[in-house]
């Protein structure tokens, strides 16, 4: 009995400090969306005012057409798995996982059944009985993601879950989580300053800033149509450069940076805001040519790092220092004059904000 | 490899137990010996002394006063302490921060001090019983014991584990009792043994607010002293001290003793 939420125009102070500001937000049955951002966005606000540990100033919360907005968060049925894992210590796994269902009074037979299948579906069997100080960090959240999921909440929140494991085994349990949540259906709230995770396992992404969500969308979208600087900052365009359109030829468009140079823009796959705006680029979106013939940014190659597929090349340019990638075949020298080319699939354009 | 031991350090550990445990066995020894004063070493040796304690009827008397304070006070204290230390810690951010040292005032502030206000406040002032007056001043000196010790523990709870339950349908009162209580059991119990030490040896604030009829057993012990310079009091103390260390042995059977060094 999955539900969607529902938040409108949530505002939330701390003391003096508003933290959130006019906050819409909707999440349809059975998606999951990650609220993505640093410290400080307002992220984790959020999630503790849907789960009711915290109030709004302003604005309303519903899950399905319950308005939760004033309900004390014990009753609010929502899973929550928690960054510390959050497991009871003096009980075993078994009454970890069945505490709510305690709670809601379901008889022990029942509980036992729900308790044991999911103890299975997380893959806990052997360790029912043990208490959570003799378990590992990848087997803690899974308890606390069994205890969540028995409940059969219409609402999953996450809050950080895999800050506290390390590399490997974060990609393993995200993926566990992912399965979880869809085989349940479960409408989700992911809460993640990692962008990585957030993209890898969520249907949409909310990616925020100074309590507020400064774009929405599906990692796709986000990743390649950032529609602010700071999202497409965030999202890994490293380069930004000022320019203004000069001439505009049919299937072109052409624009100058500040210092002069001139660069082409396709337009089939170009939109060009506005006369003056930002040229966004990842550094695998500008190459690296020595061709004299070829259109691009002029350079002087700096420093060259080594980034595992590529090289990396701190460029020298009229407008800063841009990074670019270059292939692992031919490692250029520093000192070197070149040019940078714009690959458009890997650039986007931004309008200038004020 | 042998690891080498400097001299030195044998010697002085030897002369710290030997101040920590030389009066102790300097009392067991007077409580056993058969002369009418005290003396070391024991002349004789007779558990007279021990009989004596529980024929003389103001020692009875007083020393059940005494346990049914020490009980009662930390009880007392417990029902105070508990939920300050409580909110002390889970509020640590929006509480001021002086509020903490508030709880520890009744151990820095001169005992004598402490004494004398009490009986002039509680039993001169409001004219409170004795027993009463008794029972809010042994609450009160040992109520630092308990904020501190059942706080430390507190300190260490993720509060998470409380929104846990809060978020899986508990109300945040019945989140405290079945999940918050039983985390930070070891420090309940801790700060009570010490609480329940502290006001069973306690004379400074006892001896202001015991009064005609009702006394606790160390301030009977001092005025016996006084009246009789006889083992009975020797033998009281270890009595006193046998309590002690059965109470420490079945903490350490069931917790261990390291919370209390923690």
């Amino acid at each position: 009995m999955t539900q969607s939420l529902t938040l409108e125009n949530i505002s939330a102070h701390y003391g003096s400090t508003q933290v959130l500001e006019d906050l819409s937000l909707h999440i349809a049955e059975g998606e999951l969306v990650s609220l993505l951002g640093s410290s400080g966005c307002g992220k984790t606000t959020t999630l503790r005012l849907v789960a009711g540990f915290l109030e709004p100033t302003a604005g309303t919360i519903h899950l399905g057409d319950r308005d939760l907005t004033r309900l004390p968060a014990h009753a609010r049925d929502i899973g929550l798995v928690f960054q510390t894992y959050a497991l009871f210590p003096h009980l075993t796994v078994r009454d970890n996982v069945g505490f709510g269902l305690k709670q809601r009074k379901i008889s022990s037979a029942e509980r036992k059944k729900r308790v044991d299948t999911m103890i299975e579906r997380v893959g806990l069997n052997d360790l029912a009985d043990r208490h959570p100080a003799n378990l590992s960090g990848g087997q803690r959240q899974r308890v606390a993601l069994a205890r969540a999921l028995v409940i059969d909440p219409p609402l999953l929140m996450f809050d950080e879950p895999l800050s506290n494991l390390d590399a490997k085994l974060r990609v393993d349990m995200r993926v566990e989580i992912r399965r979880l949540q869809q085989a349940n259906g479960t409408t989700a709230l992911y809460v993640t300053h990692d962008q990585e995770e957030a993209f890898s396992i969520s249907d949409r992404v909310a990616i925020m800033k100074g309590g507020r969500i400064m774009q929405l969308d599906t990692p796709e979208v986000l990743y390649s149509q950032p529609s602010s600087a700071f999202v497409a900052n965030f999202v890994g365009f490293d380069n930004m450069v000022e320019m203004e359109v000069v001439s505009d030829t049919g299937d072109m468009v052409q624009a100058q940076m500040s210092g002069g140079s001139l660069i082409d823009l396709p337009k089939s796959r170009f939109k060009v805001p506005s006369k003056k705006f930002l040229f966004a680029a990842r550094p695998e979106g500008l190459s690296v040519t020595t061709e004299e013939s070829s259109i691009g940014i002029p350079t002087t190659l700096g420093m060259r790092t080594y980034i595992g597929r590529a090289y990396q090349y701190h460029c020298e340019t009229e407008a800063g220092t841009l990074l670019a990638n270059g292939p692992q075949a031919t490692p250029r020298p520093l000192g070197q004059v070149a040019k940078l080319v714009p690959q458009p699939d890997q650039c986007c354009l931004l309008p200038i904000e004020s | 490899m042998k690891n080498r031991i400097h001299p030195a350090l044998i010697v002085i550990t030897v002369l710290t137990f030997l101040f920590l445990l030389g009066p102790l066995v300097v009392i067991i020894g007077s409580a056993l010996s058969d002369t009418s004063y005290l003396t070391f070493p024991p002349q004789g040796l007779t558990l007279h002394w021990f009989t004596n304690i529980f024929e003389v009827s103001a020692f009875t008397r007083t020393m059940g006063t005494s346990f049914m304070l020490a009980i009662g006070g930390t009880t007392v204290s417990m029902l105070i302490g508990i939920p300050a230390a409580y909110a002390l810690a889970r509020y640590r951010v929006e509480l001021p921060a002086f509020l903490g040292n508030v709880f520890v005032l009744p151990i820095l502030i001169p005992e004598i001090v402490l004494g004398f206000s009490l009986m002039k406040s509680l039993a001169s002032g409001f004219g409170l019983p004795i027993i009463v007056a008794l029972l809010i001043g042994h609450a009160l000196i040992v109520l630092p014991y308990t904020v501190r010790v059942v706080g430390a523990s507190l300190n260490s709870f993720d509060f998470s584990i409380e929104e846990a339950a809060v978020s899986l349908g508990c109300t945040r009162i019945k989140a405290f009792f079945v999940v918050v209580l039983p985390n930070i059991r070891a420090g309940i119990i801790a700060g009570f043994i010490l609480a329940f030490i502290t006001s069973l040896n306690d004379v400074s604030i006892s001896i202001f607010l015991t009064g005609p009829g009702v006394s606790t057993l160390p301030i009977q012990l001092l005025a016996h002293m006084e009246q009789f310079f006889d083992p009975t009091i020797a033998s009281a103390s270890v009595l006193l001290m046998g309590v002690t260390v059965a109470v420490m042995a079945v903490v350490e059977r069931t917790l261990g003793l390291t919370f209390l060094t923690k």
